[in-house]
């Protein structure tokens, strides 16, 4: 069994990768990749009473997708969406935990209900004005590959285009050090049932117990291992050298994902 | 539009929830009208004046010694459900007949078991604010740890994810696994979900001061919010056999939108809800009039139940019977989905529907046949409507073999 689809934008924003665009030259290892500190700017596209609400998470969602839209020209209100982390607004968790701990337990409306694992695909959609299918799911460290198999599923099944929206940000101490996630980091794939002008590549998906195709540049290597979202940058990886490739990507070890990636330009 | 889903048996399920463990007591109580909720005196929330709907048992359900790291009220919730109706012997069939790869694990929580680092922070190192030892953030907090330890108990090998859409959670995971099967990437599915009482929770919506003081009262014109309760709820998914009796379940029709309008509130027309609903119906090839009973959302705050009201009027006019079960368990969040799931199978199965408890006069703003006592009936196909913040929808049909 494997599922195909057409991989028409790119989304992507981590440290060091400010785009899809800038990131490609150093994925293809044609540029060299320097790591400097994230700086991910508040969602213009929502109006100024929700903009102030968002958190982290809910930036980088927003960001990646909108680019991966934009880069395959294609309109949000008619793409089903899925989003998948890890976590969820984890500054928010803490502060919540906090209240929760303290001698007085009230909490911020606000805060609840963005403590909800969607707050994203919420934000999105009203940024978006997206009332189509939107779901949120959460596979720990198999977070990316949980989120491809349906956002694969969906395309295949569906045949309707699907917006793979995968994001992490690190929780603040005490959690850290449960739960060490170095930045905060994102990737979005826009998948097409069928191959348009803008397909960058054909893409198949299938399980695979082979082992996970590691990064050439050993500091994004770094981010591969210790972001469940940037387990997906083998993938992107593969698209930035634009030939026919194929990678294995982690998943629910012993179980991965083999991709098959194929240009179209 | 969502064409994904063929029909597929819910060949086995189970709920525990505040009517009791497993089907006997939850049929039981349904038909007695019997409902589970009583005022809150959960771990230390003795502040908060309203009734939660509270599983009996959960401390007392130990997981066994190799999965202890996975301890947690949630995961005990999880364990506790996977032992009622024979539902793990039905997974170990099911594993041994398909092989473990070519299983799928989809569950739905919106809290996980975040009680464990609630209760983690008030145990914080004095001196540097560290977290216990003990506290293992992946197998209890994390959204995933639901779905983690339910493949773990079964030693599953296949895909498997969490859907956390706040109280659509459990819904949504019928339409993830169905596009799974018809893909052709697993064979069955073990969906459902499990939501546990936490203080995120409680404390959350008491700040949005959506909690009544009293049992909840859905569609009730003098309804003043909701009852917090907990679940679990398992369905064993599997593509339909030719020899089916009449009396299997299957699920005909998925539908899922967003509303695209506020974190908190309903779009006001219902207009997301709406679209789910006729997606649904869609999926399963069937018209409104299709459909013999409703179990709503219902969660008897004003404005779901008004914008819910409305929706379903818009679709299906204003004759198709319909409850809200959650006078009777609470509003169980990312279970709800999944617990409402079973509660039409066993009203398909044993030819009823739902009254509808707690509801004195029903809002004579909302043109909808509520029902407040159970009826008699053989209902073929309903449906059931789970809504969450951050605007998502999903309605679920499910029916009788026809």
């Amino acid at each position: 069994m494997k599922f195909a689809a057409y991989l028409d934008g790119i989304g992507l924003l981590g440290p060091g990768l400010d785009n899809w665009h800038a990131a490609q030259p150093m994925l293809a290892g044609l540029a060299p990749y320097e790591p400097r500190p994230l700086v991910v700017p508040a969602p213009q596209t929502l109006p100024p009473a929700e903009r102030r609400r968002t958190g982290l998470s809910i930036r980088i969602a927003l960001a990646v997708g909108q680019e991966a839209c934009a880069n395959g020209q294609l309109d949000a209100k008619r793409m089903a969406a899925v989003f998948s982390s890890s976590g969820a607004d984890n500054d928010n968790c803490d502060a919540l935990c906090q209240a929760l701990a303290s001698e007085d337990r009230q909490v911020s409306p606000t805060r609840f209900h963005n403590s909800v694992h969607n707050a994203p695909a919420g934000y999105w959609g009203i940024a978006a004005g997206a009332m189509t299918p939107a779901t949120v799911l959460c596979a720990y460290d198999a977070s990316f590959g949980a989120g491809l198999l349906e956002a694969m599923a969906q395309v295949m099944v569906e045949r309707v285009g699907t917006l793979l929206i995968t994001y992490d940000m690190p929780y603040p101490e005490p959690m850290h050090a449960k739960r060490p996630l170095p930045t905060a980091f994102g990737i979005a794939l826009a998948l097409m049932p069928t191959q348009s002008a803008r397909s960058l590549a054909r893409i198949e998906v299938g399980l695979t117990d082979a082992g996970p195709d590691e990064l050439a540049e050993p500091a994004l290597e770094v981010l591969r291992r210790t972001l469940p979202c940037a387990r997906g940058l083998p993938l992107l990886q593969a698209v930035a050298h634009g030939a026919d490739e194929q990678v294995v990507l982690d998943y629910l070890a012993p179980l991965r994902l083999a991709v098959t990636v194929a240009p179209c330009r | 539009m969502q064409s994904g889903v063929t029909p597929l048996h819910l060949s086995h399920f189970t709920a525990t929830s505040c009517l009791g463990h497993g089907l006997a007591p939850t049929l039981a109580a349904l038909l007695a009208q019997r409902g589970g909720l009583v005022p809150c005196a959960f771990e230390t929330v003795t502040d908060l004046a309203t009734h939660v709907g509270e599983v009996d048992g959960v401390d007392e359900a130990r997981l066994p010694a190799d999965l202890a790291e996975y301890e947690c009220r949630n995961n005990r919730l999880a364990w506790l459900a996977l032992q009622q109706d024979g539902f793990s012997t039905a997974v170990r069939a099911a594993a041994a007949r398909y092989g473990r790869r070519r299983i799928g694990v989809l569950l739905g929580t919106s809290t996980s078991g975040i009680l464990q680092t609630e209760q983690a922070y008030r145990r914080r190192d004095p001196a540097d604010g560290a977290l216990p030892d003990d506290f293992c953030y992946r197998t209890t907090h994390n959204t995933y740890s639901a779905a983690d330890f339910v493949r773990t108990v079964f030693r599953l090998g296949g895909p498997a994810a969490v859907v956390s859409t706040a109280c659509s959670s459990s819904a949504k995971v019928f339409a993830s696994a169905s596009r799974m099967i018809a893909a052709g990437l697993i064979d069955a599915a073990i969906v459902g979900g499990v939501d546990s009482l936490c203080l995120t929770t409680l404390y959350g919506f008491n700040s949005l001061e959506l909690l009544s003081p009293e049992p909840c009262r859905p569609y009730d014109a003098e309804r003043a919010g909701l009852s917090i309760g907990e679940a679990a709820a398992f369905v064993l998914l599997e593509r339909t056999a030719d020899n089916l009796d009449a009396n299997a379940v299957l699920l005909l029709g998925a539908g899922e939108s967003s509303d695209a309008h506020h974190m908190s509130s309903p779009h006001p027309e219902g207009m997301g809800a709406r679209m789910a609903m006729a997606a649904a119906l869609d999926a399963a090839g069937l018209a409104p009039a299709d459909i013999d009973y409703i179990n709503l959302h219902g969660t008897a705050t004003p404005s779901n139940d008004a914008a819910e009201g409305r929706a379903v009027a818009a679709l299906f006019g204003t004759q198709v019977p319909c409850s809200s079960t959650k006078g009777a368990t609470g509003h169980t969040l990312g279970a709800a989905g999944g617990l409402e799931a079973v509660i039409c199978a066993l009203a398909l199965q044993q030819g009823f529907l739902p009254g509808g408890i707690n509801t004195r006069r029903v809002d004579p703003g909302i043109p909808l046949h509520y029902l407040t006592g159970n009826r008699q009936a053989t209902p073929s196909r309903v449906l059931s409507n789970s809504f969450g913040f951050g605007g998502t929808n999903c309605s679920l049909v499910l029916g009788r073999p026809q």
